[in-house]
């Protein structure tokens, strides 16, 4: 549905992005991580015909950016950082602004504009004037512009961005509901929100891809070590010293929270039944015992901090994840 | 509809909701109104003179004592009125990041940078047409040429359109709705002294190109009465011209 095949945006002598390369199918939801800076925006803006890319080749629905940018136009509902609206009208106006702008006859104005409102949860303000609305209505009118005519591709830059807790649930939802029948690509830096909603996340730092998989996927790929979190009621003081002598282990770490420790163990292996045991026969009281994996935050530092390292040899990606993996993955 | 309609619509719309088209069409209104009341007590204070030195009855010329100070003064309050009215058009959009929405609808430049035009043009013409209220009681209690009237407000009106066009171009050029203001501003003031360059230079090319160029010469022909082709086309092409440059400047802001 969407193909972008090495493009690069170079605005004067600095490169906002260095030969990109992704495709998205039909249907999936493509999560864009990255720092601020880091050319999602640019990607999203040459998605959008916003902007054109100074090399390579974008497409969206079978259609070229350059070449193509009003049946691209058509194909696409976008909602930029900044939800695009006029403060003057009122959300029925500017829903059917943007629909005839879209190019939508007026009867198919009236049925949509009905239909988006609906979905995204506008009916209370609908007849209220944007510039009277609050943060979270605003964000929805602007999803609701990008839904009036009913894209097979939508494209969201940062959706939830200045948006209280419950709002960000209600916009993930919202999302989650309207996959399947669009493909969607949605950037942030909020790596949760890449975990909670997308099939598909692609990495980018400094106009570059640095990883492109599965949320899972990609901590276990980088993982170095399978990581244990184990509770006890009643450790002996050499507790972690008898711990570490244990076949598979690797290290010991004591944690902040008391009677708690991280068990490093060998690739590959699964310690835990015997790790059960072994705390069961010393009688410390097992209370808890289960595998951490890397969070996207840590995957996303790692891959980051390995790309600044590059150019200086061996990566070493474990220090700065050593400390947050004692918290399970959000 | 077509979004160029859409779009038409939409601008007509924001103008009658904004505190700003109702600012401006009051102070034109009393200004021109004033201007108006004004000339036409001199024109009589003159004709009581008249009477009194010469002791005789004289046809008054309602036309040079009247509409022709009020077609020059009237060009005067749209030069500084007329930037008020253009600078939010694009340099709102921008401000407000619906340049985005209008640049990623299926919607061509062309149509939007006319629809713009088009709408506060029709706003100016509205605001134009109310003024003719004077020539029209005037027209009650004395007499007058017509012919010079219709000119004048040909003269006004492509004069508004130039302005307009010019403000359209410096809304494009900025986010900053003051600084748009002051560019179309300046902008039609450098127009106009233009012909005070031509003169100074004197009757040489350069001096006849430069007097061209100015607006001054043109109008005060149309004003005067006399219609010719050559001050409608300098008019329409430079309307056109700040157009062009309009499109050139909303275009180049995607690739940067």
């Amino acid at each position: 549905m969407i193909t972008v095949q090495h493009v690069s945006k170079h605005y004067g002598h600095h490169t906002a992005l260095d030969d990109v390369t992704f495709h998205v199918k039909k249907g999936e939801i493509l999560a864009f991580l990255g720092p601020n800076g880091a050319g999602k925006t640019t990607t999203m803006r040459i998605l959008t015909c916003f902007m054109p890319q100074s090399e390579g080749m974008a497409q969206v629905a079978g259609f070229d950016c350059l070449d193509q940018p009003m049946e691209v136009k058509r194909h696409l509902g976008y909602l930029p950082e900044t939800p695009p609206l006029y403060p003057e009208l009122t959300v029925d106006e500017y829903l059917t602004f943007v629909g005839r702008l879209k190019r939508l006859t007026p009867r198919r104005v009236a049925s949509r504009k009905s239909d988006v409102i609906d979905q995204v949860g506008l009916g209370s303000v609908h007849r209220r004037v944007i510039g009277h609305l609050s943060r979270g209505y605003r964000q929805r009118v602007g999803l609701a512009q990008a839904l009036i005519h009913d894209p097979p591709v939508l494209i969201l830059d940062e959706p939830t961005v200045g948006l209280d807790p419950k709002q960000i649930i209600e916009i993930r939802g919202l999302i989650k509901s309207l996959a399947g029948s669009r493909t969607i690509i949605l950037s942030t830096h909020i790596l949760p929100e890449a975990m909670a909603t997308c099939d598909r996340v692609v990495i980018i730092h400094q106009g570059r891809i640095v990883a492109e998989d599965a949320p899972d996927r990609l901590s276990s790929r980088l993982r170095q070590s399978e990581k244990m979190s184990l509770t006890v009621k009643q450790p002996l003081p050499d507790w972690l010293e008898r711990l570490r002598t244990l076949p598979g282990v690797l290290d010991v770490l004591p944690t902040a929270t008391p009677n708690t420790c991280t068990i490093d163990c060998q690739l590959g292996q699964d310690l835990r039944e015997k790790l059960s045991q072994f705390v069961v026969s010393q009688g410390y009281g097992l209370l808890e015992l289960k595998p951490l994996s890397l969070s996207l935050e840590e995957v996303f530092l790692q891959l980051t901090h390995q790309e600044e390292n590059a150019g200086l040899g061996e990566p070493n990606p474990i220090d700065p994840m050593g400390q947050s993996s004692e918290q399970p993955p959000t | 509809m077509t979004p160029f309609q859409t779009i038409l619509a939409k601008e007509l719309r924001c103008f009658f909701v904004s505190p700003i088209f109702y600012v401006v069409g009051a102070v034109f209104i009393f200004i021109s109104g004033l201007i108006a009341h004004l000339m036409t007590v001199n024109a009589g204070q003159q004709a009581v003179r008249f009477l009194q030195i010469q002791n005789t009855y004289a046809q008054l010329n309602l036309n040079e004592l009247v509409f022709r100070s009020l077609f020059y003064s009237l060009d005067f309050v749209i030069m500084f009125l007329l930037p008020i009215l253009t600078m939010r058009l694009f340099a709102e959009e921008r401000k407000q990041q619906t340049f985005e929405l209008l640049l990623t609808s299926p919607v061509g430049m062309n149509e939007l940078i006319s629809a713009k035009y088009i709408s506060v043009l029709l706003i100016y013409l509205g605001l134009l047409s109310l003024t003719s209220l004077t020539p029209l009681l005037l027209s009650f209690y004395s007499s007058f040429h017509w012919n010079p009237i219709v000119t004048g407000y040909m003269a006004l009106a492509l004069q508004g359109g130039l302005f307009l066009a010019c403000g359209v171009l410096a809304s494009a050029t900025t986010e900053n709705q003051v600084v748009a203001a002051f560019l179309s501003f300046g902008m039609i003031l450098l127009i106009w002294l233009l012909g005070g360059l031509g003169s100074l230079v004197g009757d040489t090319t350069i001096g006849n190109v430069l007097s061209y160029l100015s607006f001054s010469e043109h109008y005060d022909r149309l004003v005067r009465g006399i219609l010719e082709v050559k001050d409608i086309v300098y008019y329409l092409s430079g309307i056109v011209l700040m157009l062009f440059i309009a499109h050139r400047v909303v275009d180049s802001h995607r690739w940067t």
